[in-house]
Parts: structure tokens; C-alpha cells; sequence
């Protein structure tokens, strides 16, 4: 091994997936004992790159050097062995096993032909002591707390003699405390000639503990910096491939606003709080008014919605309909409160993929076309026709399976079948992500067309240029907080990646007004 | 969100250009279809008297229960579950009934017997109950859920009669097995009967295509408004009925009722039907109409093979290897 070449080294990394690139010429470079941040938008190549790396995925072309000689792992194991061990967001652990059991896993201390329990039980205690983790290590692994199973995954990954540890969102179940103790560990690695690869979504996290980043886009490396050497701005406008400063431009979306309009008040968030992911958010939606809910991945937005929609408990905080208290406990309680919700993955959380276009368009209007039970076919039929109509869904015909549609068309469904409930608020999470540029332009005019009819919309996108020029106005979230509102003149993609970047704080042009302060309220 | 007829003013139709595609996409009965018309034709040409209405008859008797509760282990199967309790479930109807008609409450007979054929099923349908209930709300895998009652299920119709056989002959309770108006068997009218209540409730109600949506995903139900746990805590109750409707046709055949034998291997039988006839074993995709050709594939098939003299352990091998080549066909489908 030579001393000029880095530890690792991708180059001109590509990798498609029937015909779909996802790496076109990646990219990434780590130094040994660096800790080098990972981040992209959802979809940029992030995951694609580090299962190339690990093995999980075979590169369709590219170099990958590791410890000064090329590899091409085949397996996962394959890169445990050589040098590289991975942390994934998921534990993978097993939870019947005891801790240290997990932790020598396939490397078990042995005396003879016998396991060495005293041994295995007395080094994962002290590796254990070193993240802080007071536990009995031959308890099982699914009594503990998801903490504690993270960093028992941490421990695992750094007591193989690892050259690279990788690490997907460590953080994002633990708390404040359990971080910086994670800090403290990642440091010692670094130190210690170990490199870490750490792919969050925290900003204030990667200034903390990394040292160089590398920004993924489109499934290409845009940008390769020294921590010391960007800003927070550029290091969002540079994820969101957006120039710092950039005079903004209209009709990038077929959005139309409309600015008269102020009905009265449908949903009132106050102060909402649902597990480590959303600590406090707060937010108003009129009727006939699109509200965007901005914010990078992992700041709560999903979150919000989830527990507005009743798909989550609420942990704290307040939520009124039309100005009366809700308790939503289920998706039906919000249904019958006239809402509506799209989720961000609709192939998880929203088509039935072996049912027809037409059960999946009225899968939630059932009970209303029913009497006694009985489906009035003539009625969903005459329903299902005039919205495949009215929304230019393109299929062969309401017997189609959905999963035969394209992803713009899928999406129109799902939104038919909200909007065939005649609803009062809908709730849509990334509508147009991953559908085609023409569904995309119909989609969002749709939007402004329904908003224009009293439909009151809660929004979340990830692309400035729509929260910009669809909503009225923009809730900002940042690490689980909802920290600023944009409105007016103030609502521009600049003070919006300002704001992601920063906080509302030191990003708040004078229109940025703060939202709510953590344990506030606001208006 | 009354009517769901008027809608707020949307977009003019775009044009919707005919998307070259498959073809709309039922369940195929095709191939089940095929294979038992090849039994049928095989069995015409070279089992002597196959053609009687007294073969027919026998095949209709035999499968008749294996049907009605192969229904309710198909809503089931359609859920993404599954319901081994079934078997058991027959031997607590089978042990409860006779009970009832020998020792009639107030003395009546008609009583007796009328309970007899309500009391039993309603118990069975109580435990399919227990099952969801196991299910939904304490989240316990299916399988698990209801091997409960599999173990349990037989014990405690042994206990209900002593571990001793119940021997009886009761003409007006034992028209559910034996009766024949206009010749036909009262097992096979009932078969009929709940197979085409089953068939409407899957194609037509509510009920069937939340069932049908519960069991091809589930998330996208629960947030679509479906009651996903009163959907599986009714089928599981439904399956739990039916079985007790079968527990009383094989007492009322025998003339008797053993703990130890009714409807023994009956969930076994019954998932085969589901399986064969093209249900997804996975959730989300049901024919009620498939588990009946199914269970008439496998009865035909033992049949054929009964009727050449081959012995019944052979054929339960052949059986198997049916089941094997079914669920492999449905996977090249999928």
C-alpha cells in the first residue's frame, strides 16, 4: 500500500437497473482515518453507490480501489472480510441472541471445540462501555431499546478489524445524549486510522463530526469539498441542484396561483410531537389554500403528515378540525373529517397492486356506493369513468391492473381516489416525485385548479421550484421542528434553501417569519 | 364527502390513448378448468361406470365439506392468512351437536334438534372468532394463531364427550348428511349454496373487496379507511361457521361422532383445494369458484386412482405432488 493513495477510491462508477441509470459516472474518495460525509436528495445514488461498494450490487462499469488495489467485492460478506463493514439504517440483528452473541456473530470466541462465553461476554462489555451502553450483554437483543440495538450494530461493525465503517443514518433513533456518545466513538475510529463513511441527513450533524463531503445528485457525484470549505447554503442548493442566489424564475411548474382567495380555517397543527422524528411542528391549512411543507428528508415532514392523517399516534400537541379538537385515531377517523392522504411510496402505502383500476380508484368511496353492503356497480362504474376521463388517466380501461400503469398514472388514481370523496382537505406527500414530466404539469395543474374550488391542500415536495410557485404559503422543518413560515414576497427558492439550511434564525428574511418556537405557539 | 357524485370542476379530458397492455386481468380459471375436464374425460373413457349418478354422487358427498370449509379458508387465504384450526373446529361441532338431540332441552325433540344444528355451528363460529381476535389484536402470526385451536380445538371436543364415541341414529337430524331431495344430496345443495353466496360476496359486497384489498396490501387499506381488523376477525369468525356446517354433515354421515376423527386433516384438504384452484397463497387474489373446481380436481385425482386399485397411501403421494404443481404454476404466473 502506498502512502499517496487514499484508502478507497470509486471512479467512474456506473450502474443501471433494467435499462434505468442510477450511478452515471459516480464517484468517492475517502482517506484513511477521514470522516467523510455522504448526502444527496432521496433517488440520488446514495444506497446504489455504497451496494456497489459493499458488494450487494455488481457496477456495471468502473474502478473501485481499496487499500491501494482494485476490488470487486461479490457479497456483502465478501467486503466484511476485506476490510469494509456497513451499518444500515435498519438493525440487522438478530433479536433472539443476546447481545454479545450478536456482536461475535460468525466470530465466536472458542476454547477448543467450545464457545468461550466468559471471553465473548467480557469483550463485548468493555467495547460496550465504550459507547456508553450499560446492559447485560447476554440478554436478548429484543428486550433492549432501539438505541441500545444501534449501537450494539456499531459495536459489531468496529470490533471486526474494519479499514472503512459505514454508516447509514445512525443517528436517526437516537437521542441528543446517544449522538454525541456516537460522536466520541466516530472520532476515536477516525484517530485511530479507521475511516468512516457517514451518510445523514442532519447538516448540523456532518459539520460536527465530518471533515470532507461528497454531494450526490441524479446519480452522479456533483461535488466533493472539505467541510470547512461550504457553507450549509451551498451544501443544500448543491443536493438540490439549485445555484445559491439564483434570480427566480417563473413557470418552471404548471402551477397557477391564486392569491385572493382566503377561506376559512380547516386544520389548525399545534405543537404535534410523534416519536424521535417529530419533536414539534406546527401549521394552519385554509380552505382553498396550498400549503407546502418543505424541509430536507428526515425532518419530520412525513411525520406531520402521518399523524394529521391519524396513520401515526400523536404524542403530544394539538390538531383541530374547522376549529373543534380532533382526536384522529385511525385513518377512517380523518376520512370521515373529509380528508384525504397520498403517501410518498406509493407502491407500499398505496395501490393494491393485483386489483383493477377501478377497485383501487373507489377502494375508499365503498362504503358510500354501497347499500347494504351491496356495491351499486352501475354507480362505480359511472365514477370510475368520469374520473379516468376528467384526469386523462391513461389505461385500457377500469380492468386494468393498476400495477400495469405507469407511475404518473397510478398517481392520478390514487388521487382519484380521494377527490371522488369530495374532500375537504387533502394531504399529499411528494406528488410528483418519480412520475413523468407530462403527468407531473397535469398534476400540479390540477392542484390549483381544486384549490381554486376550496379544496384546502397540504403538500410536501422536496423541489423548491414547486413549494415556490404552487403553495400560498410554505412550513419549513428542520430536524423534527416545523421552524419558519414563508409567505408572500418572502416565499422565494433562495430564503427556502436559506431556511432548510439554517434554521429560521440566521436564514429569516424579514417575511420569514418564525413559526414556533420549540414548546410555542405561534399567531 | 356525502355523494361522491359531484366533483369540484377538474381539467378537461385529456386524451387517453389505448395503452397497449395485457388483457383485464381476472383471475385465470383456465388452467384448473382444463385440468379437471381431462379427469372427467379420462375418467369417462376408461373407469367403468363412471357415468352413474351414483358416481357422481359419491365424488359430490365426498367433496362436499371439503369445499365448504375450503370458502372459508379461501376468505382467509385472501387476507394474507391462513386457518389451521379448521379441522378441530368440525370435531367441537361434531362432539356439541349430538349432545343436544340425545338429551333434548325440555324434553322437545324438535328442540333438540333445531338447537342441534344452530348451537354447534355458533360455537365453531365463536372460536373462528378467538382466532381473529388472536390476529388482530394480539398481532400473532396467523399460523401460530390458530395452531392454537388446531392442538386445543380437538382436545376440548374430547373433553366435551369423554373421550367416547357418540353413537346415534336421529332421521330428522341427520338429513344434512344423509337426506337426498329430488336425489340430490343435501351436502352437495348446501356446497352449492355457499359457494354461490361467496362467489357474489367476493365479486359484489363491500365486505369482499376489502378483503380482497386488506390482503394485497394492507397499508394502502388501513389508510384508505378499510377496517382492516373487522375484515380479518370476520373471516376468520366465517371460516369458523362453515367448519361447524361441515362437522355436523360428517357426524350425521357416520351416524356417530369420534373426537379423534372428525374433520382430522380437513385444514390440510382445504388449503390444497384453495391452492390448486389458483388462489394466491400470499393474499390479495381469491376465487371462490377456483377452490371448488380445486377440491373437485384432488377428489377426482384420488378417485382415478382408487378406482385402478391403486392403494389410498399411494394416492395421498400423488396428491401431494398435485398440490406441488399447482402452487408452482401460480408462481411462473405471478
Amino acid at each position: 500500500m502506498t502512502h499517496t493513495e487514499p484508502l478507497l477510491r470509486l471512479e467512474g462508477i456506473h450502474k443501471a437497473f433494467s435499462g434505468v441509470p442510477a450511478l452515471i459516472n459516480a464517484s468517492l474518495t475517502v482517506s484513511a482515518g477521514e470522516i467523510h460525509a455522504l448526502i444527496g436528495q432521496n433517488g440520488a445514488g446514495k444506497s446504489t453507490l455504497i451496494k456497489v461498494l459493499t458488494g450487494a450490487y455488481r457496477k456495471d462499469s468502473g474502478v473501485i480501489r481499496f487499500g491501494g488495489q482494485e476490488v470487486d467485492f461479490a457479497t456483502p460478506q465478501a467486503a466484511q472480510v476485506g476490510g469494509i463493514s456497513t451499518i444500515y439504517q435498519e438493525v440487522n440483528l438478530i433479536p433472539y441472541l443476546s447481545l454479545s452473541e450478536n456482536i461475535f456473530l460468525g466470530r465466536e470466541r472458542r476454547r477448543g471445540p467450545f464457545l468461550d462465553w466468559g471471553r465473548m461476554n467480557r469483550e463485548a462489555r468493555t467495547l460496550l462501555e465504550r459507547f456508553e451502553v450499560q446492559a447485560d450483554v447476554t440478554r436478548p437483543l429484543m428486550g433492549c431499546s432501539v438505541a441500545v440495538q444501534q449501537m450494539v450494530a456499531i459495536a459489531r461493525a468496529v470490533s471486526i478489524d474494519s479499514r472503512l465503517v459505514i454508516m447509514d443514518e445512525p443517528t436517526s433513533s437516537l437521542d441528543d445524549r446517544e449522538v454525541d456518545t456516537l460522536f466520541g466513538v466516530i472520532r476515536q475510529l477516525g484517530a485511530s486510522g479507521v475511516a468512516v463513511l457517514f451518510v445523514s441527513h442532519r447538516l448540523d450533524e456532518l459539520y460536527a463530526v465530518c471533515s470532507g463531503v461528497t454531494i450526490m445528485r441524479d446519480g452522479r457525484t456533483v461535488e466533493r469539498r472539505a467541510m470547512t470549505d461550504i457553507s450549509k447554503l451551498e451544501l443544500v442548493a448543491s443536493m438540490l441542484g439549485k445555484e445559491p442566489g439564483e434570480l427566480r424564475r417563473e413557470g418552471e411548474t404548471a402551477f397557477v396561483k391564486n392569491h385572493n382567495r382566503k377561506g376559512e380555517e380547516l386544520l389548525e397543527v399545534r405543537g404535534v410531537r410523534s416519536g424521535p422524528a417529530l419533536r414539534n411542528a406546527s401549521l394552519d391549512v385554509r380552505k382553498g389554500e396550498i400549503v407546502g411543507l418543505a424541509g430536507l428528508l428526515g425532518s419530520g415532514r412525513t411525520e406531520t403528515a402521518r399523524v394529521v392523517f391519524g396513520a401515526d399516534a400523536l404524542a403530544g400537541g394539538e390538531i383541530k378540525i374547522a376549529g373543534q379538537p380532533a382526536q384522529l385515531r385511525s385513518p377512517a377517523d380523518a376520512i370521515r373529517a373529509g380528508f384525504g392522504f397520498c403517501s410518498e411510496d406509493r407502491k407500499v402505502e398505496g395501490i393494491v397492486p393485483d386489483q383493477s383500476v377501478r377497485e383501487n380508484l373507489t377502494l375508499a368511496l365503498l362504503p358510500e356506493l354501497s347499500r347494504r353492503g351491496v356495491v351499486d356497480q352501475a354507480k362505480q362504474n359511472e365514477i370510475v369513468e368520469r374520473f379516468i376521463d376528467r384526469l386523462g388517466i391513461k389505461t385500457t380501461g377500469p380492468d386494468q391492473k393498476i400495477r400495469e400503469l405507469s407511475g404518473g398514472n397510478q398517481q392520478k388514481v390514487l388521487l382519484a381516489r380521494w377527490l371522488c370523496m369530495n374532500p375537504k382537505l387533502l394531504i399529499l406527500d411528494e406528488p410528483t416525485r418519480g412520475i413523468d414530466v407530462g403527468a407531473k404539469g397535469e398534476i400540479q395543474a390540477l392542484l390549483s385548479e381544486l384549490a381554486a374550488g376550496g379544496l384546502g391542500v397540504l403538500m410536501i415536495s422536496s423541489e423548491l421550484e414547486e413549494l415556490a410557485e404552487g403553495c400560498d404559503r410554505v412550513v419549513v422543518m428542520r430536524d423534527g421542528f416545523s421552524v419558519a413560515e414563508l409567505t408572500g414576497d418572502g416565499l422565494t427558492q433562495d430564503h427556502l434553501m436559506g431556511v432548510m439550511a439554517h434554521g429560521a434564525a440566521q436564514a429569516a428574511p424579514a417575511s420569514a417569519a418564525p413559526a414556533a418556537p420549540p414548546g410555542g405557539t405561534h399567531v | 364527502m356525502s355523494e361522491g357524485t359531484t366533483t369540484p370542476p377538474l381539467r378537461p379530458p385529456a386524451p387517453a390513448p389505448a395503452q397497449p397492455g395485457p388483457r383485464r386481468g381476472h383471475i385465470p380459471l383456465f388452467g384448473p378448468l382444463l385440468a379437471l375436464l381431462a379427469l372427467l374425460l379420462f375418467n369417462i373413457f376408461f373407469t367403468p361406470n363412471f357415468l352413474t349418478a351414483q358416481t357422481l354422487n359419491v365424488n359430490l358427498t365426498q367433496v362436499a365439506t371439503t369445499v365448504i370449509v375450503g370458502v372459508g379458508m379461501t376468505l382467509v387465504i385472501a387476507t394474507a392468512g391462513i386457518d389451521l384450526s379448521v379441522g378441530a373446529l368440525m370435531a367441537i361441532a361434531g362432539a356439541l351437536a349430538p349432545m343436544l338431540f340425545l338429551n333434548p332441552p325440555l324434553g322437545s325433540p324438535g328442540l333438540g334438534v333445531a338447537l342441534a344444528f344452530v348451537l354447534p355451528v355458533l360455537a365453531a363460529g365463536a372460536f373462528g372468532l378467538f382466532n381473529g381476535m388472536l390476529v388482530t389484536r394480539f398481532m400473532i402470526q396467523p399460523f401460530i394463531a390458530t395452531l392454537v385451536l388446531f392442538i386445543a380445538g380437538r382436545g376440548i371436543a374430547q373433553v366435551l364427550t369423554n373421550g367416547q364415541l357418540q353413537t346415534f341414529s336421529n332421521k330428522s337430524f341427520q338429513v344434512i348428511g344423509l337426506g337426498r331431495p329430488f336425489g340430490i344430496p343435501v351436502q352437495v345443495i348446501l356446497m352449492l349454496v355457499v359457494v354461490a353466496l361467496f362467489t357474489w360476496v367476493m365479486a359484489r359486497t363491500v365486505f369482499g373487496r376489502q378483503i380482497l384489498a386488506v390482503g394485497g396490501n394492507e397499508r394502502a387499506a388501513r389508510l384508505s379507511g378499510v377496517p382492516v381488523n373487522r375484515v380479518k376477525l370476520a373471516v376468520y369468525g366465517i371460516s369458523g361457521l362453515l367448519s361447524g356446517i361441515a362437522g355436523l354433515i360428517v357426524i350425521s354421515i357416520n351416524s356417530s361422532s369420534d373426537a379423534n376423527q372428525v374433520g382430522l386433516n380437513m385444514e390440510l384438504d382445504a388449503i390444497a383445494a384453495v391452492a390448486v384452484g389458483g388462489t394466491a397463497l400470499t393474499g390479495g387474489r381469491a376465487t371462490i369458484v377456483g377452490t371448488l373446481l380445486g377440491a373437485l380436481i384432488i377428489q377426482l385425482i384420488r378417485y382415478s386412482l382408487l378406482a385402478r386399485g391403486v392403494p389410498d397411501a399411494a394416492a395421498l403421494v400423488v396428491k401431494a405432488g398435485i398440490i406441488l404443481l399447482a402452487v408452482y404454476v401460480q408462481r411462473q404466473r405471478r
